[in-house]
Parts: C-alpha cells; structure tokens; sequence
C-alpha cells in the first residue's frame, strides 16, 4: 500500500506540472504569444488572465502532493502504515467482472440502444455474479429497462439512446407510437404493474440470492 | 398586523380544496423526480410548466398554476434526499451532502431514521425560511444586493474551509482533493475571455494528431471527444461517479469482510422515534436552516451552495467532528434543512427584484411572466392577490411534504430489502441514465464511469472525495467572483481582506468582505495548525519515549 501511495502521488504532482504547463497557454490564434503570460494578475488592466487560477490551483495540487510523498516516506499516514497490499486477488478479479461488465454496458449503448443494454447488464450481473436463479433474472432484467423506459421516454420526455438504426425502427417506434397514444391513467397502470413485479422480485430475491 | 392578515387570507385560498389537491400532486411529483438521479426540480418545474395552461383554464385562479410549480420545487427538494440516503447516488447536487451521512446510517440499518431525520429537518428549514420570507422580504432583499462580487467571493472562500474540515486528519491530501476540485471547474470555455483552457488538446494538436494517422479519424480512438472537453466537466458527471460507481466498487470489494446493507424494519413507532429523536439533530437543523436561507437570498448561490456549507459548519463546530462521515445524524439534519431553507430563500430575489437566485427559481420567473406577473419590488403591492397565496402555499406544501414523505417511508426502505446482488446493478444503470438523462450526451456517461474508477482507486489510498465534489459545485462562481473582483480592484488582493480599500464608489458594504475573508483565513489556518501542533507534540513524546 506504502508504493502504491508514493507512485499516486508522484504521478499526480507529474499531472499537477502538466496542468501548470497548460494553464499557460495563449490562444491558437496569438502566434506572438509567450508561454504564462495569461497567468498574470492585471494583463492590461483587464484583470487576471484565464491561465492565473488554473495555475495556482494546480501549484496547489504539486504541493499537496509533494507533502503526501513526504509523508509516505516518513511512514505517518495510514496507507504507508498498511502491509496490506494495494489490489489483492478479489479485488483486481471484482474490477474484471464488475468494472468490465460496466465497460461492456456502456460499449452496447450504441449498439443496442440503452434499454437493451441495461436488459443485457442485469442479466449478466445478476445470473453470473449474483447467482440468482434464471427466470428471477430474466424477469428483473426485463422488468427493470422496461419501467425505465416508461419514466424517462414517455413519462419526462427525456429519450435515452436509441442504439442503430435499426433498434428504433424494430422497437422503438412502434413502442413510441403504442405508449404515447395512451392516457395518463392507462401509463399509470403500467407503472403499478410493473412495480408489483418488482416488488415479487424483491421478495424472491430475498429467498435465493447471494446476498 | 397587515402582514398577519394578509397571509391569514393568502392561507385560506391555499387551503381551498383545489390549491391543495394542486399542492398534494405536485409534491407527489417532485418527490419522485428529485428521487431519481438526472432529474432534478428545475427538470419537473420546466417539463410540468405547460401543464400550468390546464390549471388556469380548470381553475381560473391566478395563484393554482405557481402554487403548483412551487409543490413540485418543494417535493423535488424533499425527494432529493431519498436516494442519497437508500441508494448512495445523490438524487440532485443539492442532496449531495445529505450522501455523507445518510448512506453510512443506512449501510448501519438506521436507513429509517436517516429519512425521517431528513424529511422532518426539510420541513423546519422550509418552514424557517417562510417565516423569514413572510416577515422580511423586502428588506432582506436589500442586503441581498449589498453582496457584490468580493463579498460573494469571500463566501465562497469561507465555503472552501468550511472543507477543510470534511477530509479528516489528512491535511494534504484534503487539500489536493480541493485543489483537483476547483481545477475541474475550470475545464472548458473561460467564461470572461471567451477562450478554451485545458481542454486537453486544442484544435492545432488535434490536426497534427490527425495528420499522423493520415487524416482518418476512425483511426484515433475517442477523437471526436476529445472535443468534448470543451463543454466542461459537469458538476453530476463528478458526483454521480464518485457516489454512483467509485463508492459502489468500493462497496462490493469491502463486502467480503461483511460490509453491505443491513436490514431495515420499519413501523409506526420506529418513525415516532425518529421524529423524537430530532432534538439530537437541533444544532443542524438550526445551522441548516438559517445558514441555508441566507446563501439561497445571494444572486447565483442557491440550495447546492446552501446545503454544503451548512454541512461543513455543522461538522466544524460539532463536539464530535470525528462522526460526521460516519453516520451522524446532524451531517443529514444540517444540509436537509439548509436545501429546503435555500429553496425558499431563492424565491425572495426572483418575486422581490426579478432576480432567480437558481436554475429552478429561473423557470419559475418563466412561469411568473407567462401569468402575467411582473416581479419586482412592486409586486407585494400591485399583485396582493396572487402573492399571498402563493407565500400561504409555501406553509401547506411544506406540511403536505412532510406528511406524504414521512408516509411513503416503507416504500423507499423497501428498497434497501433487495439483496446487493440486485441492488448495485440497480444503482449502476441509474448513476448511467441518470447522468444521460441530465446532459443529453454519451460523453458525459463515460467521463462519469472513468471518474468513478479513479475514485475507486483514490478512496482505496484514503484520499477523501468529498471536497472535491464540493469544490467542483463552487469553483466556477468562485472564479468568476474573483475575477471580477480584480478587475474592480486593478488586481489589487487587498479589496478582500483590507476594509479600507478604496473601492473609489464602485463597491458595496466595506466590511462583509473583509471580516468574511479573515474568518475563512483563520479557519484554513487552523486545522492546519493544529494538526503541527499535534505532530510536533507526538514527536516530542516519542522522543520522550525512546
């Protein structure tokens, strides 16, 4: 844990010196420009320049991290106390799977449209890392998007992606078209219905899962 | 007694059955929407502002269609609250201090109380501030403009240390949490020149990079976001992957040693209990409440503000700072008061000087002038009759809030029943289509999920995130305010700490931003102090001990 602190905090105070650097730039434009001019206080009485408190937070940040290396060095802060180690086996194996999986959901987005894609998540987290049974995944990974899908499609108008073209043409608009006729009521049957399942769900779930 | 019989007469009309069945769905309403991540009140006030056409044509009461805009702005507030507490991702930025405590009491299975705690301190706050409102609008508006832009600056320096406190004993790596906060915010177009700033590549960068891959874009991964730095690094991207992903990550690796939810019961009594309980949270609440309103009455502060600062004052003058983090209830009392205190206190410049003092209270001035409504200092006289309904609402959509919070309890602990293994996908695919839901933009989704890794990765090496996220909040005003500031002064420093700066008739009060600075100053100093202090004594008796 003690490397693992040195070597963050030496790689910060190198990203803390990047940003300085950046925080010195003029604009493309400027071709006479020189570097950290715009960091002054007063550039022709017009005030600070846009580099001036980017870079002084920034040499806050080289500071701050030069005095975290100076601490792990001298052993006072609690994670260069530690013997445990940064990442053990659990957890570089919980990045894989969770983290991975995550990657996974976001890459599908585009492909399958957001709803599918949480479908295809839920479904993975909850049979493969969660060991639920079946056909109790297969409901929530279905029922979950769903009830999604009526609050921010239809409900707050606020459309999530839709994936290729195709995904809209095959589901979405039909979808669209099927829930937006409907009254308000009728919607908020939906919503109850498909929060009594949940609720099954949640009480099944109770009964079988890794919890 | 003017006053007094003039809201007597605004309640009245807020009690007819109409007003308050308006005020009962609009709480309803924004209960939900301020639970859900992405969707704040400025989302239910500007989706549901058509809906205001029904009401007045149903209706034909001048006041229905704002008292129903103010029932949602009162629920999305109290609703905010609801995930921060039961799922760990804040509902909206101004539940993001209710997350501090509110998730470590529900990971200790005080979940009730911490919801009960927080619907009964909204109430106070709320009801706090509509008494200010009620009593002293006009001349609290008044001070509200003394604030120029030094003493809104010295505010926000007084915020930041506020935070030094919230990172625990480790100094630097607070500081470096703030630092990298505040850097955030600067990320994207400069807001006074109009030039982009770290915005990781310019556009000549970019062409050469291109040219290196012969011209195909497709050939660079990610190119076209790159570009996207120049929106900015939005305050929710931030949170959402702090609180949604990295806290989650660290939740599931931390749970082979046990460490998930455990279970809630809930009944009756439990909540009467809670309701008792809430004389240990009275310094909170109170801090919460007045702290709250008078950052909500400040031109661009608002309840986000508001809340945060009232967190970090509460820790700060606690007896037991050590708590807060932890599960105190107090850290969920302050900035729950302080949100809905704000929200009330943001109201009185936009109906007083036509000034919105939040993205909500914007729409709301919206709503104002599509009725009709001229807001301004003339409004309490000419419009008597829409303007004292509509305060009298402030107390009935207070109360309804409460009662339907405190009603809908077991609905949102039954939440927390389901097992972690349903409950952190859950709370991943919201912390996504909560933060596509607020920016419309998939780059924003991604940057939120690298964020939550790196925060993963940090909150393992005991690198606290709070100030960060706090920072992020501020940092833009803060800078702005700054800048100004020196540009007032010819870059002279001493307009915020000296009060016999020559300000040569451009300025406000002498003495807010002063006396504001050197507090703020004292504050950083201290901890900072302090904690030599106790090292050089810790040296002293180990060397005694040797």
């Amino acid at each position: 844990m003690r490397r693992a602190e040195f070597v963050t905090a030496v790689v910060l105070a190198l990203f803390s010196v990047y940003l300085m650097w950046k925080s010195g730039e003029g604009p493309e434009w400027d071709t006479e420009y020189i570097h950290w001019a715009n960091t002054g206080v007063n550039i022709d009485n017009s005030g600070p320049g846009k580099g001036f408190w980017p870079f002084y937070l920034a040499l806050g940040m080289l500071v701050s991290c030069i005095w975290i290396m100076f601490n792990s060095i001298r052993r006072t802060s609690p994670p260069s106390q530690s013997d445990e180690p940064f990442m053990d086996g659990y957890a570089r194996r919980m990045l894989l799977t969770v983290g991975g999986g995550l990657i996974g959901f976001l890459i599908l987005i585009d492909i399958v449209s957001m709803y599918f894609a949480i479908a295809i998540f839920m479904f993975y987290y909850m049979l493969f890392l969660g060991r639920h049974p079946l056909m109790l995944s297969l409901v929530t990974s279905l029922v979950v998007p769903f009830w999604l899908y009526l609050f921010f499609d239809i409900v707050m108008t606020k459309v999530q992606p839709k994936g290729m073209r195709w995904m809209e043409d095959a589901f979405y608009n039909p979808a669209g078209e099927l829930f937006r006729g409907m009254s308000l009521v009728s919607i908020l049957l939906c919503f109850i219905v498909t929060g009594a399942i949940l609720a099954w769900v949640a009480r099944s779930a109770n009964r079988t899962g890794d919890a | 007694m003017d006053i007094v019989s003039a809201l007597m007469d605004g309640l009245w009309i807020a009690v007819q059955p109409h007003n308050l069945a308006l005020a009962v769905i609009g709480v309803i309403v924004g209960l939900f929407v301020g639970a859900l991540p992405g969707l704040g009140s400025v989302n239910g006030v500007a989706i549901l502002l058509p809906f205001t056409f029904v009401i007045n044509e149903a209706t034909s009461d001048p006041a229905a269609p704002m008292i129903f805009l103010a029932a949602i702005y009162y629920g999305a507030m109290y609703g905010g609250a609801i995930s921060s507490i039961t799922l760990g991702i804040p509902g909206a930025s101004t539940a993001v201090a209710t997350t501090f405590d509110g998730r470590p009491m529900a990971l200790k299975g005080e979940a009730d109380r911490a919801l009960v705690t927080a619907a009964v301190a909204s109430f106070i706050g709320g009801t706090v501030a509509t008494l200010f409102f009620t009593g002293f609008a006009p001349m609290l508006s008044s001070v509200a403009l003394d604030f120029g832009n030094p003493e809104i600056f010295a505010l926000m320096l007084l915020a930041f240390a506020t935070f030094i406190g919230l990172g625990g004993d480790d100094i630097p790596k607070t500081m470096f949490s703030i630092f990298f906060g505040l850097l955030l915010a600067t990320i994207g177009f400069d807001t006074i020149s109009g030039e982009p700033r770290l915005v990781f590549m310019n556009e000549r960068e970019q062409t050469a990079l291109l040219e290196t891959f012969g011209g195909n874009t497709d050939a660079v991964p990610f190119f076209d976001s790159v570009s996207w730095f120049s929106r900015g690094i939005q305050f929710l991207v931030l949170a959402i992957g702090v609180y949604g992903i990295g806290e989650m990550l660290w939740t599931i690796n931390a749970s082979r040693y046990k460490v998930t939810m455990t279970e809630t019961k809930i009944s009756f009594s439990r909540i009467m209990r809670g309701i008792v309980g809430m004389k240990d949270c009275w310094k909170g609440t109170t801090i919460g409440s007045l702290l709250g309103f008078f950052v909500g009455i400040l031109p661009a502060a608002g309840a986000t503000p508001g809340s945060l600062m009232s967190y970090g004052v509460s820790k700060m003058t606690s007896r037991n700072p050590r708590s807060y983090g932890e599960g105190n209830p107090d850290g969920v009392a302050a900035p729950e008061a302080a949100n809905n205190s704000a929200s009330t206190g943001a109201m009185l410049p936009m109906m007083t000087l036509g000034i919105p003092g939040s993205p909500t209270t914007a729409v709301l001035l919206a709503g104002m002038v599509i009725w009709g409504l001229e807001p301004g200092p003339r409004l309490f006289e000419d419009r008597p009759e829409f303007v004292w309904p509509l305060i009298g609402s402030f107390y009935v959509s207070n109360l309804v809030a409460v009662i339907v919070n405190l009603a809908f309890i077991p609905l949102f602990l039954a939440v927390l029943r389901m097992p972690f293994t349903i409950l952190a996908p859950v709370i991943f695919v919201l912390s996504i289509v909560g933060t596509y839901a607020a920016y419309d933009n998939m780059y924003d989704v991604w940057l939120m999920v690298l964020f939550g890794f790196g925060a993963y990765f940090l909150r393992v090496l005991d690198y606290p995130l709070a100030p960060a996220v706090l920072a992020v909040v501020l940092g833009a005003t803060a800078e702005e305010k700054m800048r100004q500031s020196l540009l007032l002064s010819d870059g002279n420093f001493a307009i915020f700490w000296n009060p016999f700066f020559d300000r040569d008739g451009k300025g406000q009060e002498w003495w807010i931003a002063p006396v504001t600075t050197w507090i703020a100053v004292i504050l950083i100093a201290l901890p900072i102090i302090l904690w030599g202090v106790r090292r050089m004594r810790g040296g002293a008796a180990a060397e005694a001990r040797g």
